[in-house]
């Protein structure tokens, strides 16, 4: 495929961008200025940067009282910590009291590979989408993540953005408008659906490169809201035949869950779920794990293939 | 004291009335906290009828003081103190903890006029508090940020993570008071997870701190008026306070924390602080 770029590349850039025309953005962290790629930021706003240092519930109830004072802050820590740790706050400081403040969960799923499940944020997505009135977006690629920072700055209310330090290559064109809610078909098919999310995407597409090469026909749905999740795209891909679901997250309660959870109520078919199932990942780089799990695009083709013989047989 | 001659016999009786709606709105509901409401209810008089710069008529004012009640559960006293100052209509308070009603059991933020944090679970109002002190230091504004929290809830790490951030930001334009009952659900707070010597950890993570009686409303007074008690340093106002002030067999009893008075223990409350009005 193409070349392949960090997402908190353009997260940065697009931040930047925000606040020189929105005097409203803040930024807020938990001493991650580097690994949230807010260094250039800091330079160049340094009186809008507060670092808060390690402490995530202060983190996300600060960021609350910014909100309540009129401030647009985005708030960036390591997902695994933001996430966890800070998980009241999120559900009583954010979403119950409606302050409009931008979670941005870091290096989520297992980008830290090695160092291990306690850094590991598999359960991330289960945990924000069952909150009430809070908005959960897992961008795919630099482009979608640029879209992704500039539509949450826009809507009213809270939002997490559930960003990867994965390299991943373009999956969306330059001039790809984002749209909250609203899930991006990226290749047409007749057989079955692939329905992926964050950086599952790219190898979403390469499944069905490799599925086409053996007659089947994939689509392919880049589900990057996870709520409110688009209904009608994933009703309409049931229609059409089973649908597999790959999040680098675990099954329960994320990306599949949240599908299945369409699917059963509007337009029943098969599913398989692919993603951690169920337990804490052994140490191993985050390609590693990937490909333990079977989250490559040859673990996608299988899951897809068994799904259409199935349905013909 | 003089200075405040004619301003306390008002509001000792405007805290007393408080007590009595506070009280009301807990045996009418069968649910509450009473024990916290009347502990609090002398600080939330002085704040809201003489220190804090607010305007019922403009609640959303973006100039206006900023007031967080962190011990949330004190909401009976809350809502009662802002009806009493005009928030909203008196006869809403009846409506408290009904079904589909705005008086939730807790203060949710955006439902009631006033309320400026949606509070219950204890150690979150420290942390919103300041995030609105730096919000207001960003804008170079003069308003300023009050937050009343329990004592018991300094048990809670999320608070000493707001109160170290606010010592290191040197927020001046801050003010935290402790309703020092010395009680929390179960027991004391010295015999559960003790907080003393509670003003010296306030002091050492860098916040001025001075220590009052919670129900003397002249003291509270000079002490409020009187802010920052120490230049660049964020306020703590460790206000001692009786759990069940007010109400003889209510106060200083542990099980009071949210035990409902019957009718006649209610009919007897009533008379002990009507029996108080001069």
């Amino acid at each position: 495929m193409t070349d392949l770029a960090d997402c908190r590349v353009a997260f940065g850039e697009a931040l930047i961008d925000l606040a020189g025309a929105d005097p409203r953005i803040v930024a807020l962290t938990n001493d991650s200025i580097g690994s949230s790629n807010l260094t250039e930021f800091k330079q160049r706003f340094p009186d809008r940067l507060v670092n808060v240092g390690i402490a995530e519930q202060n983190l996300v109830g600060m960021s609350a009282g910014l909100a309540a004072a009129g401030k647009i802050p985005f708030a960036c820590s390591a997902s695994c910590f933001l996430t966890a740790r800070a998980l009241e706050q999120i559900k009583v400081d954010l979403a119950y009291s409606r302050n409009n403040v931008k979670l941005c969960g870091m290096s989520s799923g297992m980008a830290y590979g090695a160092l291990g499940a306690t850094h590991h944020s598999i359960e991330d997505l289960a945990w924000t989408r069952a909150i009430a009135d809070l908005t959960v977006i897992a961008p795919a690629d630099p482009i979608e993540t640029a879209g992704a920072v500039r539509a949450a700055a826009r809507m009213d209310g809270p939002v997490f953005l559930r960003l990867s330090r994965m390299p991943v290559p373009a999956v969306h064109a330059a001039d790809h408008a984002f749209e909250v809610g609203r899930a991006v078909s990226l290749r047409e098919g007749s057989d079955v659906t692939i329905i992926a999310a964050g950086v599952m995407v790219s190898r979403a597409i390469e499944a069905a490169d490799l599925l086409a090469s053996e007659g089947i026909s994939a689509a392919v749905l880049n589900c990057s809201t996870i709520r409110p999740i688009d209904r009608e795209s994933i009703t309409e891909a049931a229609s059409r035949g089973p649908i597999v679901t790959v999040e680098e997250h675990t099954v329960y309660g994320g990306l599949g869950s949240a599908v299945a959870e369409v699917v059963v109520s509007y337009h029943p078919v098969r599913m398989r779920l692919l993603g951690v199932p169920g337990v804490f990942a052994p140490t191993g780089s985050p390609e590693f794990l990937l490909q333990h799990f079977g989250l490559t695009p040859e673990g996608i083709r299988d899951a897809a293939r068994s799904l259409v013989r199935a349905d013909r047989s | 004291m003089h200075i405040y001659a004619d301003i306390i016999p008002r509001l000792t009786d405007q805290a007393r009335r408080i007590r009595r709606t506070s009280l009301q709105m807990v045996h009418a509901a069968g649910l509450g906290h009473p024990g916290g409401d009347l502990s609090a209810a002398d600080i939330l008089t002085t704040l809201f009828f003489h220190v804090l710069r607010v305007d019922p008529a403009h609640p959303q004012d973006p100039e206006r003081d900023r007031f967080i009640l962190s011990k949330g559960h004190a909401s009976a006293s809350l809502y009662a103190t802002l009806a009493e100052r005009g928030f909203f209509p008196r006869g809403q308070l009846s409506t408290f903890m009904k079904p589909l009603a705005d008086l939730n059991g807790h203060p949710a933020r955006g439902k009631v006029p006033g309320i400026e944090a949606s509070t219950g679970p204890l150690g979150h109002g420290l942390p919103i508090a300041v995030g609105m002190a730096i919000a207001a230091r960003m804008d170079r504004a003069e308003w300023r940020t009050f937050v009343l929290t329990g004592d018991g809830e300094l048990q809670e790490g999320s608070n000493w993570e707001a109160i170290m951030a606010a010592g290191q930001f040197q927020l001046d334009n801050l003010t935290a008071i402790v309703d020092r009952n010395g009680l929390q659900l179960g027991d004391t707070t010295e015999r559960t997870i003790g907080l003393e010597p509670l003003a010296e950890r306030w002091r050492t993570f860098g916040w001025g701190v001075v220590e009052v009686d919670g129900h003397d409303i002249a003291g509270l007074l000079q002490t409020f008026e009187a802010l920052p008690v120490e230049a660049g340093r964020p306020t703590c106002v460790i206000a001692k306070t009786h759990k069940g002030r007010g109400v003889s067999f209510i106060e200083d009893r542990a099980e009071w924390h949210h035990r409902i008075p019957t009718d006649a223990e209610l009919e007897a409350a009533l008379a002990e602080l009507d029996g108080g009005a001069q």
